[in-house]
């Protein structure tokens, strides 16, 4: 498994590549909590290359998604193949968790987000 | 036809266990949602007897058989210890709170048992077989 790290203007896009499973996802985990130390408010996940996903990599994402509330953090998923998709909707996830089809979209979807929060 | 695998216990051989299970199901006519869901649930148990039972000791082993009967999946994971850990009795937990707690484990059991139809246990002076059954017909989807 092999993360990518980049900036686009405000968004820290962290782009996972290969297998998430019980001997990667540290990476992971890793890489978010930098991620959220950097101070940004939106985090886009890219899965187009993420192949496979078990749950330590799922797990990854549901410890620091209280994080990110509680720092006003939004942090959107986007480019999943269908398995993986079917994955996190067997457990209920697909409702907890931000996912979108494009980049676009994940961006689209934070600054609606971060729009509407700056309106209140 | 029974197909098998044994590994020393690395999370490093989850990988090589996943392409075991997709090689023995590949013969068959399954969509690939069905196959990974069944690699998955097998990942999740080896992963937790690899890490918890046998605390990724590379000396010691787990083996992993695959068959097809009456177009129902059984996959068997042997290991060797002496782990009390009873997944019949294990309760699925609750998302949100797993969430709320910023919980990073108790979500792979709870995979196996959704993606499963059933799961038997049996237990020998200190060798252990755990026994999931998947009913899917071949070119079913």
């Amino acid at each position: 498994m092999e993360l990518k790290v980049s900036n686009e203007g405000k968004f820290h896009i962290i782009q996972v590549i290969g297998d998430l499973d019980a001997s990667s996802s540290i990476l992971l985990d890793n890489a978010l909590e930098e991620a959220i130390t950097t101070n940004t408010k939106s985090i886009l996940i890219d899965c187009a290359e993420l192949h496979y996903i078990s749950s330590p990599g799922i797990g990854a994402f549901t410890s620091r998604l209280e994080e990110c509330i509680e720092k006003n953090i939004t942090m959107v998923l986007f480019g999943l193949n269908d398995k993986i998709v079917n994955v996190f909707r067997i457990l209920g996830l697909d409702q907890l968790i931000m996912i979108k089809i494009s980049k676009d979209d994940a961006k689209d979807h934070i600054n609606d987000a971060q729009f509407t929060s700056a309106l209140h | 036809m029974m197909h098998s695998l044994q590994v020393p216990c690395t999370k490093e051989n989850l990988k090589e266990i996943r392409y075991f299970v997709e090689s023995a199901l590949s013969r068959y006519n399954l969509s690939a949602n069905d196959v990974n869901l069944m690699i998955l649930a097998i990942d999740e148990l080896c992963a937790n007897l690899i890490i918890h039972s046998h605390q990724c000791n590379q000396d010691e082993c787990i083996e992993v058989k695959v068959k097809n009967e009456n177009q129902t999946f059984i996959f068997e994971i042997h290991d060797q210890s002496n782990d009390s850990f009873n997944l019949l009795e294990y309760k699925i937990p609750d998302i949100q709170q797993i969430i709320t707690e910023k919980r990073n484990g108790s979500m792979g059991l709870m995979l196996v048992k959704r993606i499963m139809d059933d799961i038997e246990v049996e237990r020998n002076d200190g060798h252990n077989i755990c026994r999931l059954y998947k009913s899917l017909p071949e070119g079913s989807n």
